[in-house]
């Protein structure tokens, strides 16, 4: 288990080597570089020169790709063009809300995807099976930026219930560690901030969980459906088992593992950050801010944290492997 | 299983004995995977209603635009006085307006009926340009991969590493990036959204491919002395395609609501003269909270379109899996 992981990190060493220069190459072909996007329409050439001069973006690309390696080693990811910080600073101050809003979407995914798939399969060909796939595809098939704007509209303009935007009422003063508000309320014993911060969570979580709840639903209904049709359902149903320990030990581990899969790449999705879902609820992650960044061509940015992404999803995968082997000790990873 | 042995439960077992056996006795008479699972989808209630959006969905964005009572471009609502955007008047439905006007005064009815026809053309230029890009990657790399040897398997592992990056990065940056490369035009949101499914197309053909060269098909062309080029080519390839056509349909559904959400990004058709539902939607954002039906239109068509690729394609991913054929 030991050498699959030590192998497998070894492995996400060239993929991001290629992926850097990939992003690199891509990058500065976009055209109107930073200088643009700094100065608008109307700088001089002078001013432009002077700009791409202070950036070092006017010496040769080998050179400019040599010396973001280089400071890729010290974990310098450089300065940030369009708000002169730097980019591990951006990174740590946003991350964490991205992570929060992805647990949230994934823990209402999971608790209302795995119980209504199964439901789907135990009682097929029924009016809960036709309701839960109908809705798992009306759940693919709606924009979630409409979804975002409908449910804002709703239970924050309408009714009130919810907050509209942000992550959390900054009249609360909330005390910052970490950046996971959640977290650091529960840390600072702030209780009043860490159930505000959540409440700013519940209406963007539902709206991301809309794709994933649907994909987990249908999964997990398809996989039951093989499950049940094993001969050692039948088997454990014939020694007399209780049908609650059929359900669990037999039917629902062994569903489990495409579950798992899904799972893992749905989150290593989300984790990428939720450019749509962000924007209508105002809400500061990762993906606004990166969209941003391709619009203000702020080059350090885009290269910092697509490097960064791409490395938490291979991370992310590699959990579900090694997840595998938990849910069913016949994988053997090796 | 102990299921509980409900009336609907009963009835879908009596309809799987029969289709078991309507299935053995096709088996009899030697029916192509093709013609049978077109037999299955023709029986499949979700394949006929999501073929059946589809027809209506073709037949509006191919004769609509000559049948709209009105030009999408025409201002009628502003010239008469009945839509004042400024201070929220926008009316709704009328006798003479079916479904009202929209914030430029326009007749929302025809801008509806005439966005079909953009929309379809959306999402099937972005899917055949996924489709095509895709394709090609994945044929090269599992052709390299049957053949094998030391430069094919070079080739292949090199490509499909690509394809991983770009699998790992996310979507919608992807497009966005695009999109800024290009400038916005109709031509690059194609490209643009075309480009998200390049690497599922890729990975899904050459995974077939290399399913397929195990076959005894491939065995005994192999034996008769065809060349390995030729038999990529004219036995793998076609065999392939099943999944990557069921891919194709389930793409046109999401490659329609990807453009939808590039114009809500500000990354759309910049040109307003013709309409197209995801900028049409993305349009009624500021008015949301004076005449939320702007947006419910084109979001509801959007949802029903992509509801109608979505089913046929589940529909034909279940006809023609093997572990569902008798």
């Amino acid at each position: 288990m030991f050498r699959f992981i030590v192998r497998r990190l070894l492995q996400v060493i060239p993929t991001l080597f290629g992926l850097s220069i990939l992003l690199f190459i891509w990058l500065h072909r976009l055209p109107g570089g930073p200088e643009t996007a700094i100065l608008g329409e109307r700088g001089t050439p002078e001013m432009r020169a002077a700009i791409r001069r202070n950036l070092g973006l006017d010496e040769p690309i080998l050179v400019q790709y040599g010396r973001f390696m280089k400071r890729l080693i010290q974990f310098d990811l450089g300065t940030s063009t369009s708000t002169k910080r730097e980019v591990t600073t951006e990174f740590l101050q946003r991350f964490p809300g991205t992570v929060e809003l992805t647990v949230m979407a994934m823990l209402i995914a999971i608790g209302l995807g795995i119980p209504l798939g199964y439901l789907a399969a135990r009682r097929r060909g029924t009016i809960v099976d036709h309701a839960s796939v109908a809705g798992s595809l009306i759940g693919i098939c709606i924009p979630v930026f409409f979804l975002a704007y409908v449910l804002k509209a709703v239970f924050a303009e309408n009714l009130g219930w919810l907050p509209s935007a942000g992550r959390q009422d900054p009249t609360i003063g909330a005390t910052r560690i970490t950046n996971f508000f959640v977290l650091d309320g529960l840390m600072t014993r702030e209780w009043d901030a860490a159930a505000d911060a959540l409440i700013h969570l519940i209406l963007p979580g539902l709206a991301l969980a809309s794709i994933p709840l649907a994909v987990i639903v249908r999964i997990t209904r398809a996989s039951v459906l093989e499950v049940l049709g094993e001969d050692f359902v039948r088997t454990a149903e014939a020694k007399g088992l209780t049908e609650s320990v059929v359900r669990r030990r037999h039917v629902l581990r062994n569903a489990m593992l495409p579950v798992a899969t899904s799972i893992g790449l749905l989150t290593g999705q989300l984790l990428s950050g939720a450019v749509l879902t962000e924007t209508v609820f105002a809400f500061s992650g990762i993906g606004a801010f990166l969209a941003d960044a391709i619009s203000q061509r702020d080059y350090p940015v885009l290269q910092g944290f697509i490097l960064i992404i791409a490395l938490v999803y291979v991370l992310v995968n590699l959990v579900v492997d090694v997840s595998y082997t938990l849910i069913d000790p016949r994988v053997r990873v090796r | 299983m102990s299921g509980v042995a409900t009336p609907g439960r009963k009835k879908a077992e009596k309809i799987d004995r029969l289709a078991e056996l309507s299935a053995a006795h096709d088996d009899e008479r030697g029916v192509s995977l093709w013609q049978e699972a077109f037999r299955r989808l023709r029986r499949n209630p979700a394949a006929i209603t999501g073929a059946a959006i589809l027809m209506l969905f073709v037949l509006v964005a191919v004769f609509g635009p000559f049948l709209v009572p009105y030009a999408t471009t025409d201002t009628i609502g502003v010239r008469e006085g009945l839509v004042k955007s400024g201070q929220g008047i926008i009316p709704g439905s009328s006798a003479d307006h079916w479904l009202g006007f929209d914030h430029q005064g326009r007749d929302e009815f025809s801008r509806l009926v005439v966005g079909a026809r953009q929309t379809l053309l959306v999402g099937v230029v972005s899917t055949l340009v996924g489709l095509a890009v895709g394709a090609l990657i994945g044929g090269i790399a599992g052709a390299a991969a049957g053949i094998g040897g030391r430069w094919g398997r070079w080739i292949d592992t090199t490509l499909m590493r690509i394809v991983d990056m770009l699998l790992a990065l996310p979507s919608l940056l992807l497009a966005v990036s695009i999109a800024a490369l290009l400038g916005a035009s109709l031509v690059t949101v194609m490209i643009a959204v075309g480009m998200i499914s390049v690497p599922v197309f890729a990975r899904l053909l050459r995974g077939s491919m290399i399913a397929q060269a195990g076959s005894d098909y491939v065995l005994a062309a192999t034996a008769l002395g065809v060349r390995k080029s030729k038999i990529a080519l004219t036995h793998i390839v076609p065999n392939s395609l099943a999944p990557v056509i069921v891919q194709a349909t389930l793409t046109l559904a999401t490659a329609i609501i990807e453009a939808a959400a590039l114009s809500f990004l500000g990354l759309g058709n910049p040109d307003s003269a013709v309409p197209e539902w995801g900028v049409m939607l993305a349009d009624a954002q500021p008015y949301l909270g004076t005449r939320p039906a702007l947006a419910i239109y084109p979001a509801v068509a959007i949802i029903i379109t992509a509801l109608g690729f979505t089913l046929l394609g589940e529909a034909m991913r279940e006809a023609l899996d093997p572990k569902l054929r008798k």
